[in-house]
């Protein structure tokens, strides 16, 4: 129920609205919700409604973070991912 | 894409799992408590459990607002559908929870009901100003993610003046029941497992905040990570605890950082402060009366107060005698411990609240679960 998805803002309308997109998706939402928003940034989607503005240089972070992790475990010697399925992303 | 399939990383989670597995005490006991069902359903669908030690142990929490809403509010639900000259909105995640009587909204609109399934709020609110000749009921369930969004939609129907626009409104609060598994009396007495540790909210804390939890941790003394919905996530939210506990520390610590803040979106909690208030007690299935643990709309939105302006039954209807929904939403028993799971409760003809919901505790393990523990039992 709680779900929601990071979605890029390609359009700002009227009353509040807005225009976000995934993966070719595009989908009419409100930003009402949100203090500023703009063409561009990342949202995070929930029935219709932008609930937060996605935090790239945390994103980026986090993701920077998990990449230390890997290479400190691989480095470690623990081969956690065999060749042959790496790299890959799990389904979505 | 990049912010959702990054975080999907197979070879990233492979490491923070080992991660894991390196910090984690042989002889300590972990055991922590996903509240929320978008983290049941992305652990089951993901197999993050197998990936974990034997000592630390995932337990489910009664965060899917789809299956701790009791019987006799769908019923209240159903009796709108009902009513001649009513159109009832929907999210589409309650259409099949089945009310008492083998009945549910998706059997009343076969039966001729008007249920309308929306996506947002407000296209509850557009169907009113098209259909002035009929009552429209929003069917407003949902914690502090979908709240905001229907005091939007309130907002937005007073301010066009439709005086056909109602809300039932079934908004309930993760603090209080977090709190209520935690150290109310009642629910002990029904049965409850010891926690050591949450992985708190994610998009319900983008609207809150951090700060929330802050009282669980200190009062309580029980270490809080938020995280996102997506396995690495929910892994490294496992790591932060694992290394909080290990280090006697219980504090509230953010994983989910790209969308969560301490203080949340504040202009979200303005619109549900303006629209809502506290309802003295709220029954949760599973944990009972739980006081202060749901919203009401204020008086001064009394008009579109669906509950005021339709009679609706309030007689409480008890679970099935054999569903052990609620000891499930405790996190006292497991999906397979009840005899009806996967055999008269399936996600097709689902008998209780956690097979329905795909977020429920039942239908995650029924979908992705269920064959890898028998493969594990099996001699």
């Amino acid at each position: 129920m709680c779900l929601a998805i990071p979605m890029q803002v390609v359009a700002i309308g009227p009353d509040g609205m807005g225009t976000v997109e995934l993966g070719g998706v595009r989908k009419e939402v409100s930003l009402i919700l949100l203090d500023e928003v703009s063409v561009g940034d990342h949202v995070i989607v929930h029935v219709g409604f932008a609930l937060s503005r996605l935090d790239r240089d945390e994103a980026e972070a986090t993701l920077q973070m998990f990449a230390e992790m890997a290479a400190a475990d691989s480095a470690a010697g623990q081969s956690i991912a065999p060749r042959n399925d790496a790299p890959g992303t799990l389904p979505s | 894409m990049r912010y959702l399939q990054a975080f999907r990383d197979r070879g990233l989670v492979r490491a923070v799992a080992a991660a894991v597995r390196a910090e984690v005490q042989p002889a300590r006991r972990y055991h922590l408590m996903e509240f929320c069902g978008g983290h049941t359903h992305a652990i089951a669908r993901y197999g993050l459990a197998a990936l974990l030690p034997e000592n630390v142990r995932l337990i489910h929490g009664p965060g899917c607002p789809v299956c701790v809403l009791p019987i006799e509010r769908i019923d209240g639900a159903i009796e709108l559908a009902r009513t001649p000259g009513v159109i009832l909105c929907s999210y589409g995640d309650m259409l099949r929870v089945p009310g008492s009587g083998r009945t549910s909204l998706l059997k009343t609109r076969a039966a001729g009901g008007d249920v309308r399934m929306v996506y947002s709020a407000l296209d509850a609110v557009a169907l009113a100003a098209a259909n002035p000749e009929r009552q429209v009921v929003l069917f407003a369930i949902g914690f502090e993610t979908t709240t905001p969004p229907t005091a939007v939609a309130v907002l937005q129907a007073r301010a066009a003046g439709l005086r056909n626009f109602s809300v039932f409104c079934n908004h309930v609060l993760t603090p209080s029941a977090i709190q209520s598994i935690l150290e109310a009396p009642a629910v002990r007495d029904l049965g409850t497992v010891p926690v050591d540790g949450f992985i708190g909210p994610a998009h319900v804390s983008a609207v809150i905040g951090c700060r929330p939890y802050e009282y669980f941790a200190e009062e309580l003394q029980r270490p809080v990570v938020i995280a996102g919905f997506e396995p690495l996530d929910v892994l490294q939210a496992i790591l932060m605890l694992v290394r909080q506990l290990n280090a006697g520390r219980a504090e509230v610590e953010n994983e989910y950082s790209r969308a969560v803040t301490r203080t949340g979106n504040r202009r979200a909690q303005m619109l549900v402060a303006g629209v809502f208030e506290l309802r003295r007690a709220f029954t949760w299935r599973g944990l009972g009366l739980v006081p202060y643990s749901a919203l009401q709309l204020k008086e001064s939105f009394a008009d579109m107060d669906a509950e005021r302006r339709f009679p609706l039954p309030s007689r409480p209807v008890p679970d099935h005698p054999a569903c052990e929904c609620g000891a499930i939403l405790r996190g006292f028993k497991q999906p397979a411990e009840c005899r009806l799971f996967a055999t008269a409760c399936t996600p097709d003809t689902p008998i209780g609240s956690c097979m329905v919901s795909p977020e429920g505790a039942c239908a995650a393990h029924y979908a992705y679960g269920r064959f890898r523990a028998l493969s594990e039992t099996a001699p």
